[in-house]
């Protein structure tokens, strides 16, 4: 399977990247090499085979349904890059 | 008597406890080591004032006898792991003034056993790269060079400030992280050591994620003993990663000295790749040969899907990628930049904060998880995965102890040698390396002699699942063998 110019462009405003008109080319020619060498998979036969979900064979845990930490509003709104009283600011959504 | 800098991590800890020099003092010997290296680029943040303070409560805690692990010995961090108050950027401008409230488990556990902190390492962008040639703040310069030339050579990657750092005596041991061989490549391309522990081994809380079910840390050091004290403080389980395992750290400093007598060492034919250099075949069979010698078996073995890991890693760990960078977004960290709408503004953000590798793996991610393509690539990627680990899991069912494979195909390549519009030249790098991480297992990589133009070479060591200690003994006896890698000269001092 190959990508066109514009699936290319779907996928960059799938992945929230603009691209510009003159990087679509060059990305078509770069995602394309990877998929022709990923394209030798289909050589395997994989009938009946399960598709791994974890590598260690693993129960998963499950913490005990509590309030672990809080009152860190501060820390973590620290590093946005706008912010107004301990909210994460963001242009308008809804006109 | 050697530079304080240029001790094992295991020869200063020696050296401190019986106070033959002061953590202060070595402290500042490496601080003054690495402002002349800053030629090299390994580190990405010097944090001199934070580690003498830190070599002060040293001094003072072995004055009274209360030494801890891995008290007063200075250390590198790949910006890949969050450090409280210090700049991480994991290597990209979206996180540039990123400055965490928070340290990760495997950092906290280094200082919880009296380590030092020297500063923040270089690395590939989110780690993304064989080269460190994908970072946003600068190659990093291999202090090793050919013979005779002063072309400036790539130290591997991602961890290739840790690895070059290593190598350049600029810290005794450096953390790193490894996602398809970025602890071991770099490892082998500048003589030091590097393990990449099993899957689950250390905790993932607080390592800026690239693709979450196959990224480990580890540490890369100078000797085998150093990587297994080291280990010893990284692991452990921690409940804030669901895959963290709880199992008891083992004691991997004392399996150093166990020997192979009567352990059998697989040799898979597969990883006999085509052009394979003469001199990596070579020394393959010289590392077999050592450990023959030592008193193991060696078998030839057979793993049936090998040329299939890489593929089926570019399916998933670029999958796994464009959904852990989902969160860069303008509105949390580092960078924003305006656009019409919110969406525009997210646009732009990452376009302008994502270098042209991280674009790309995240593209191929997006893709391959899309409508119509999730069960052709990422569900035939899964179950080519399952039976890559079911590969291994027959050959240590038939009684193999550990697995031989050369670490790398080739020494280190020079800067922008491999910039061609192809990644896929680039992504063969990790060729032996990555199946080690689709199968979760544990992998080292050893130096094990120089190549004809003077560069090292190293030789990997495949485990079964949580047995670093046989994958420590058999590095040990490879490492006594070879004898110690050194770099010839500091060029850049």
């Amino acid at each position: 399977m190959s990508v066109d110019a514009k699936t290319v462009r779907r996928i960059a405003h799938l992945a929230r990247i603009a691209v510009a008109d003159e990087d679509v080319a060059p990305l078509q020619g770069e995602l394309n090499a990877i998929l022709a060498f990923v394209e030798q998979l289909n050589a395997v036969d994989v009938d009946g085979v399960e598709p791994m979900t974890s590598v260690t064979p693993m129960i998963m845990k499950k913490r005990v349904d509590a309030v672990t930490e809080g009152g860190r509003a501060g820390d973590i709104v620290a590093n946005a890059p706008e912010t107004e009283d301990g909210y994460f600011l963001v242009p308008k959504v809804v006109e | 008597m050697t530079a304080l800098n240029e001790l094992t991590l295991a020869e200063a800890r020696d050296g401190l406890t019986t106070k033959q020099f002061s953590a202060r003092e070595i402290a500042q010997a490496h601080i003054d080591a690495l402002e002349k290296a800053r030629v090299l680029n390994a580190y990405l943040v010097e944090t001199p004032d934070r580690a003498l303070k830190m070599a002060d409560v040293s001094d003072a805690k072995i004055a009274k006898g209360e030494a801890r692990p891995l008290e007063g010995l200075p250390l590198g961090i790949k910006d890949l792991f969050c450090t409280q108050g210090v700049h991480t950027t994991a290597g990209s401008k979206i996180l540039e003034g990123f400055e965490p409230h928070y340290e990760s488990n495997v950092s906290t556990q280094l200082w919880r056993d009296g380590a030092v902190m020297l500063g923040k390492l270089n690395l590939d962008e989110f780690a993304m790269g064989s080269s460190n040639e994908t970072s946003a703040y600068g190659n990093v310069i291999s202090p090793w060079r050919r013979n005779g030339s002063d072309a400036a050579l790539v130290p591997g990657g991602s961890s290739g400030g840790s690895s070059a750092a290593v190598a350049a005596h600029l810290c005794l041991g450096a953390t790193a992280t490894d996602t398809g061989g970025s602890i071991r490549q770099p490892a082998a391309f500048t003589g030091t050591v590097g393990i990449k522990p099993t899957y689950g081994r250390c905790s993932r809380w607080g390592i800026v994620a690239y693709a979450s079910s196959l990224d480990q840390a580890g540490p890369i050091a100078r000797t085998t003993r150093d990587c297994a004290i080291l280990l010893g403080s990284m692991a452990g389980h921690d409940p804030r990663d669901t895959t963290s395992v709880d199992l008891p750290v083992p004691d991997f400093e004392a399996a150093v000295a166990r020997g192979v007598k009567g352990l059998t060492i697989g040799i898979p034919k597969e990883y006999r790749v085509d052009g394979m250099p003469a001199e990596i075949q070579k020394l393959w069979d010289q590392g077999a040969e050592w450990l023959r010698a030592a008193g193991a078996t060696i078998k030839e073995i057979s793993l049936p899907h090998t040329q299939y890991a890489l593929p089926a890693y570019y399916i998933v760990a670029p999958a796994e990628a464009s959904s852990n960078l989902a969160r860069y977004d303008g509105v949390r960290y580092g960078l924003r930049v305006p656009g019409k709408d919110i969406a525009g503004m997210y646009e732009n953000t990452r376009a302008a904060g994502f270098g042209p590798e991280v674009r790309r793996r995240i593209m191929i991610g997006t893709y391959v998880l899309s409508a119509g393509y999730y069960d052709a690539y990422y569900v035939r990627a899964q179950k080519i995965r399952t039976l890559i680990k079911r590969d291994f899991e027959q050959a240590y069912a038939a009684g193999v102890d550990a697995i031989l494979t050369p670490a790398t195909p080739s020494a280190a390549f020079g800067i922008g040698e491999k910039a061609s519009a192809d990644p896929v030249e680039m992504y063969l790098n990790d060729v032996f390396t990555v199946t080690v991480n689709m199968a979760g297992l544990p992998g080292i990589s050893v130096p094990a002699g120089l190549d004809a133009q003077g560069l090292p070479l190293g030789l990997q060591l495949i485990g079964r699942p949580f047995d670093e200690e046989t994958l420590f003994a058999a590095s040990q006896v490879i490492e006594d063998a070879a004898g110690r890698t050194r770099l010839p000269k500091a060029w850049w001092a």
